[in-house]
């Protein structure tokens, strides 16, 4: 098991730099002047525009500056903002409340998503299937960016059950509906790749033979078809963290949330290349670790899967 | 000893056989293939022609939209006394802000969302496609050079990706660029499909059968494996299509995407929330026209995989 999670790890560092130099040759190796960008109509004097070029390594070929970028990251320093924040500052305030957005939506998609899932999986061609299969259908299909404006409107201002935004410091209770917008795509995935397998899996030989031998329902539903169904859900909600860090681009957007999502966007636009490249970077970690992670528990849920050599 | 024994290769005498039993294997029937019993098994079910006149429908209206209205989604023909009036005989879902006939912007849309959508999944099939066969079919060091790169392009998401990309290309976009875009940062997940169904046919009796045969690699694998691995990739196809559709639809909204002179759902959408408050009305028939054109996709796809597994159409 050791041995493999080493070997993996391994793995991630040619993805890791490849992935890195990617998005940093995209931002940085097309045209543009980015102490233009910084100036705007005004621009400075030629002696401190050489300045500010040698200060942020761009009178150095690509690649070393992204080597010297790179260098930066082990040592903690992620560079500065043009408005002179450091990177990581900005970092600090943005992906606590992302995380925070995330965790409430992975929770509100693996919860409901696998009750409902389930529910529906074990009464497969009732009511209850077909309410469950048109509801999901209809989420994956209206865009999310549809779903949070409609949300907004109802609850927001219609209704005023909800803030239409989120405050700065973004507390938990403001942050479930966008969390609720956020993980609806996923929640739809969830259902129905959680309906279709504890379908499969309740049909199959071991479950007659736990009946047979006299076992509870509940525990026949719980040990051995939710566990042989969880295989497949538990790849898709690792790799969903992925989707949920962009999903967050446009959620955070409606929402005015102050996140990864928001900061992104808002970097990409002004063209602030060091941020981007950061965050990306860090988002790509999460990423590569989530999906380690999520080839880690396979070996908790299926027994048969044994990572020895 | 053996030069004793007598081998003598016994022919049955044609009497004797049972001319009913010969007749029983109709030869020169059709062979059933994984494609016809799939096609026999979508042919039955109602939902497969519902989505097959939708998707047949909106192909139309994209081609041609001029068919299903007189009007111009932009320009002269929108009068902004006109704007956010409520639905007129001849103009059945009303104007928007700007006063241009909503029906006639739903209607033009159709093409850039459907455009982008068809160009970046077949992009992607292709491109994911070949990859995918030959890192799975060649293994060793291709394989792991290829399968890291796919990696390294699956690392970053693929709206993500586009909105940078978009933001520092020097000119404007259109479809074509875009698909192009959303086809590079998504051909990695076509391609882990592809080369694990080339991993699991390559092994297959049949293949040795054809190496026995001194049949040449590249033939096998055109002829045999590739063929006999293509169904995973089918149903992939038809799910990322929708996927390319809201992914465009996303991009437009967050004006990254087309230009805002294009006409497109995405945009529309985007500037109905503007109104939202005003005009609700909006909003809906933007994202009903995106949601059915998704939805009627990504059935089809479901349909595609239940046909494809003989295990589904067997619980059926």
């Amino acid at each position: 098991m050791l041995w493999y999670i080493g070997r993996r790890l391994l793995q991630l560092i040619p993805v890791f730099f490849g992935a890195t130099l990617l998005i940093y040759l995209m931002v940085f190796a097309l045209p543009g002047d980015p102490i233009a960008a910084l100036f705007g109509d005004h621009p400075p004097a030629p002696d401190v525009i050489e300045q500010i070029r040698h200060e942020y390594h761009l009178d150095q070929p690509i690649i070393v500056q992204y080597l010297l970028w790179i260098g930066g990251i082990f040592k903690g320093d992620f560079g500065t903002t043009f408005s002179g924040q450091t990177v990581t500052s900005v970092m600090a305030q943005a992906f606590p409340i992302t995380a925070r957005l995330a965790v409430l939506a992975l929770l509100f998609e693996g919860v409901i998503g696998i009750a409902v899932g389930l529910w529906a999986g074990l009464r497969k061609g009732k009511i209850v299937d077909s309410v469950a299969l048109v509801v999901s259908l209809l989420l994956i299909s209206v865009p999310t960016f549809v779903l949070g404006f409609v949300l907004q409107y109802l609850l927001g201002v219609k209704w005023h059950v909800a803030r239409t935004t989120v405050a700065p410091d973004a507390p938990w209770g403001q942050l479930i509906v966008p969390a609720i917008v956020l993980a609806s795509v996923s929640l739809a995935n969830i259902i129905r790749l959680t309906r279709a397998s504890v379908f499969e899996s309740s049909g199959a030989d071991f479950v007659r033979t736990a009946k047979a031998k006299g076992l509870k329902r509940g525990r026949v539903i719980r040990v051995h078809v939710l566990r042989n169904s969880l295989i497949p859900v538990v790849t898709y909600l690792g790799t969903d963290l992925g989707n949920l860090m962009v999903g967050a681009i446009v959620t955070e957007g409606i929402f005015n949330i102050h996140g990864v999502g928001g900061t992104v966007y808002q970097a990409v636009i002004k063209g602030e290349g060091p941020t981007v490249v950061s965050f990306v970077a860090v988002m790509v970690i999460i990423f590569m670790l989530a999906n380690l992670l999520v080839d880690l528990l396979y070996a908790v849920l299926d027994p048969r899967i044994r990572y020895a050599k | 000893m053996p030069s004793s024994r007598h081998i003598e290769r016994y022919v049955a005498p044609l009497e004797e056989t049972p001319v009913a039993a010969v007749d029983a294997v109709d030869v020169s029937s059709k062979a059933s293939s994984i494609w016809g019993d799939a096609w026999k098994d979508m042919r039955g079910r109602w939902l497969t022609w519902v989505c097959l006149v939708l998707i047949a429908l909106i192909v139309v209206v994209s081609i041609v939209p001029q068919l299903f209205t007189h009007g111009d989604p932009s320009g002269a023909a929108c009068q902004l006394p006109q704007s956010l009036n409520p639905p007129t005989a001849g103009h059945i879902f009303g104007f928007d802000k700007l006063g241009c006939d909503v029906y006639t912007r739903i209607i033009y849309g159709a093409r850039s969302s459907v455009t982008v959508g068809l160009l970046a999944t077949i992009l992607t099939t292709i491109i994911g496609g070949i990859i995918g066969a030959i890192a799975g079919y060649y293994g060793g060091w291709l394989d792991a050079v290829v399968s890291r790169l796919g990696d390294i392009f699956f690392a970053i998401p693929s709206v993500l990706g586009a909105i940078v990309v978009s933001q520092v290309l020097p000119w404007k976009q259109n479809a074509f660029s875009l698909a192009i875009i959303l086809a590079v940062f998504g051909w990695p997940q076509v391609a882990r499909i592809m080369r694990g169904a080339v991993l699991t046919s390559k092994n297959a009796d049949y293949v040795t059968a054809s190496i026995a045969l001194g049949v040449s690699r590249g033939k096998i694998l055109l002829k045999h494996v590739v063929p006999n691995s293509l169904a995973p990739v089918i149903v992939i196809t038809t799910v990322s299509l929708g996927t390319f559709i809201v992914a465009e639809a996303t991009l437009s909204f967050l004006g990254v995407g087309l230009p805002s002179s294009a006409v497109s759902w995405g945009a529309d959408i985007s500037a109905a929330q503007q109104v939202i408050r005003v005009a609700p009305n909006l909003l809906f028939y933007p994202a009903a026209a995106l949601a059915i054109t998704v939805l009627s996709f990504l059935l089809l796809g479901d349909i595609v995989r239940d046909a494809l597994d003989p295990k589904a159409r067997a619980r059926r």
